[in-house]
């Protein structure tokens, strides 16, 4: 095995680990920790496929947008942290069952794509920040989408202000 | 004369050098120099912090009519160590009833919070732990985790005024991100580059600070309060919260918060200089590019002083007028103020420097008046709206 290769394998068992103790810790706010360690995780592994943005993107949205507002709900609206309930419901079979579906349609779904499990060509050039931005503004690759999520996120944001906003005017 | 060009550099290779000779293959000397970079660059970060909190005590002293310390060794300077052989014997105290791990986990947090954004800090022509080409999202994102760190010690401590000064913390330091970000934006567009080297590059002619002041004041204000120091000290207002998120912390695990805090200071300072006053750049460079290092800290002490100066002088500001100039002033103006930069950067993109800087001085200017203009109308029509207030129920009570 390479370097990167046990680099590869080490960082996916944190990934996965601190996947299953997510749901597995009984206490919310170590959840919410082992949840920012797998993101983290998810980051180091765009860092191995040499996708620095990716990796840095990962963490600022995720661990510091996502996670730290999760963390913030949670101390808002719970009044004891520590969680005393049953940890599993009774159906919990089903979406059991559901997951196990949707994770072998997804791995179905990537390993029959034309062209999976080949090398991607190398991308031309150094910079590979200026070809992302690049190809998010050209009408010919992804645009079309770029602008959809742009005013998505912005009707989001003027939801939220709205939602927000003063209610007695 | 030792030409000292690329003594940094040369550095590394000559060591490198001297590996392979020993033994080694060129990658493990690679690593291994890579490793001994990543041990000593934290370390001499912390080390920083010993003349840092000497010279800061001593300005505030200053500042306030004081002498500071000066018992202990020349001009007080053995005061610092005197401090942390006590801070090493305090007694380290656990709450009842905290999260042990979170707990002890938070402070270390904060600390590599502060010390991962010197990994790309370019302290020389060649001297920087690594160049990323994405430089400053990474310090958006390094910086999360001094939040974080800051929100866990909230928690985890099991004392409701550390979980008070935990909401604070996300309050503040997540709404002031937004302006930070969109201040660090303003380098980015200017210099056409990500990379913290590339942005010193770009400042060779002009410092970007004379080519978007707006942003340069935006990024001081943001990262203040950022840092979360005075006046922006809510997380730990004593007069109101005792201690805040730290109070239940003690010994080494306070030194941890306590040094962290002086030491994102002054990291907020060299970052500041790096990316408006053009970091290493600065006469004679060329030739000895081990000046860029005693320029860039040179250029970050001076902005740290403004970081303390603010501090000694400024009040604490209330958590309402806290989160208003934040999202009714700082924010819509970063707003403005990008694309206005970018539309005229764009407009001039084929003139020469000197010519485009004075044309984004000049939009800088016309949106200060601006924004001016508005602050001072709005502040006018809500002194009109109090004045007639108090007026009208004063008359009908007659």
């Amino acid at each position: 095995m390479t370097t990167a290769q046990v680099i590869f394998w080490v960082i996916s068992a944190v990934v996965l680990v601190s996947a299953v103790l997510v749901v597995a810790s009984r206490n919310i706010v170590h959840a919410a920790l082992w949840l920012i360690l797998s993101l983290f995780g998810v980051a180091g592994l765009f860092a191995v496929l040499q996708a620095g943005f990716m990796a840095v993107v990962q963490v600022v949205i995720y661990v510091g947008a996502i996670a730290t507002l999760i963390i913030f709900a949670i101390m808002l609206t719970r009044r004891d942290m520590r969680e005393g309930g049953r940890q599993t419901h009774r159906w919990w079979p089903l979406p059991a069952l559901m997951a196990a579906a949707l994770f072998a349609g997804l791995a179905w779904l990537l390993t029959s794509l034309p062209g999976s499990g080949a090398t991607p060509p190398a991308l031309a050039g150094d910079d590979h920040v200026l070809l992302l931005g690049q190809a998010l503004l050209t009408p010919e690759q992804y645009v079309l989408p770029f602008e959809v999520a742009s005013v998505l996120l912005l009707a989001a944001l003027i939801g939220a202000i709205v939602i927000a906003g003063d209610a007695r005017k | 004369m030792v030409n000292l060009g690329d003594f940094f550099y040369s550095l590394g290779i000559w060591l490198q050098g001297l590996l392979v000779r020993a033994g080694m293959s060129e990658s493990a000397a690679h690593s291994l120099f890579s490793a001994l970079v990543a041990a000593v660059l934290p370390l001499l970060a912390l080390m920083t912090a010993i003349p840092l909190i000497w010279l800061e005590r001593k300005w505030i002293a200053r500042l306030q009519d004081r002498m500071g310390p000066n018992r202990v060794g020349p001009f007080g300077l053995l005061q610092v160590f005197a401090d942390m052989i006590k801070i090493f014997t305090k007694e380290d105290i656990t709450p009842r009833g905290a999260d042990r791990v979170v707990f002890a986990l938070a402070p270390v947090l904060a600390v590599a919070g502060v010390l991962g954004l010197w990994a790309v800090i370019p302290f020389a022509a060649n001297a920087f732990g690594v160049d990323l080409n994405v430089g400053v999202l990474y310090l958006v994102a390094v910086g999360t985790l001094s939040t974080l760190a800051i929100m866990l010690a909230g928690w985890s401590a099991n004392n409701k005024y550390a979980l008070l000064g935990a909401f604070r913390t996300v309050a503040q330091m997540i709404s002031y991100e937004v302006p930070l970000v969109l201040s660090l934006l303003v380098p980015v567009l200017l210099s056409g580059s990500l990379g913290l080297n590339g942005i010193v590059s770009a400042q060779r002619e002009v410092w970007f600070v004379f080519s978007a002041p707006l942003a340069a004041l935006l990024f001081l204000l943001a990262s203040q309060a950022e840092v979360s120091r005075a006046p922006f000290d809510l997380l730990e207002a004593e007069s109101e919260i005792v201690a805040g998120f730290n109070i239940e912390y003690s010994g080494m695990k306070f030194g941890f918060f306590f040094v962290g805090e002086f030491l994102h200071s002054f990291t907020m300072g060299l970052l500041g200089a790096t990316l408006f006053l053009g970091g290493w750049t600065g006469p004679g460079v060329d030739s000895y590019p081990a000046l860029g290092a005693l320029y860039l800290i040179l250029k970050g002490t001076s902005i740290y002083f403004i970081f303390v100066w603010a501090r000694a002088t400024f009040p604490r500001i209330r958590i309402d007028q806290m989160l208003n100039f934040n999202w009714k002033l700082l924010t819509p103006l970063g707003l403005f103020l990008i694309p206005t930069l970018a539309l005229v950067n764009r407009a001039l993109s084929e003139s020469s420097p000197w010519l485009r800087s004075a044309a984004l001085l000049g939009a800088n200017i016309l949106l200060a008046i601006a924004v001016l203009l508005i602050l001072g109308l709005r502040g006018r029509a809500a002194r009109m709206r109090a004045a007639s207030a108090a007026h009208v129920p004063a008359a009908s009570t007659r």
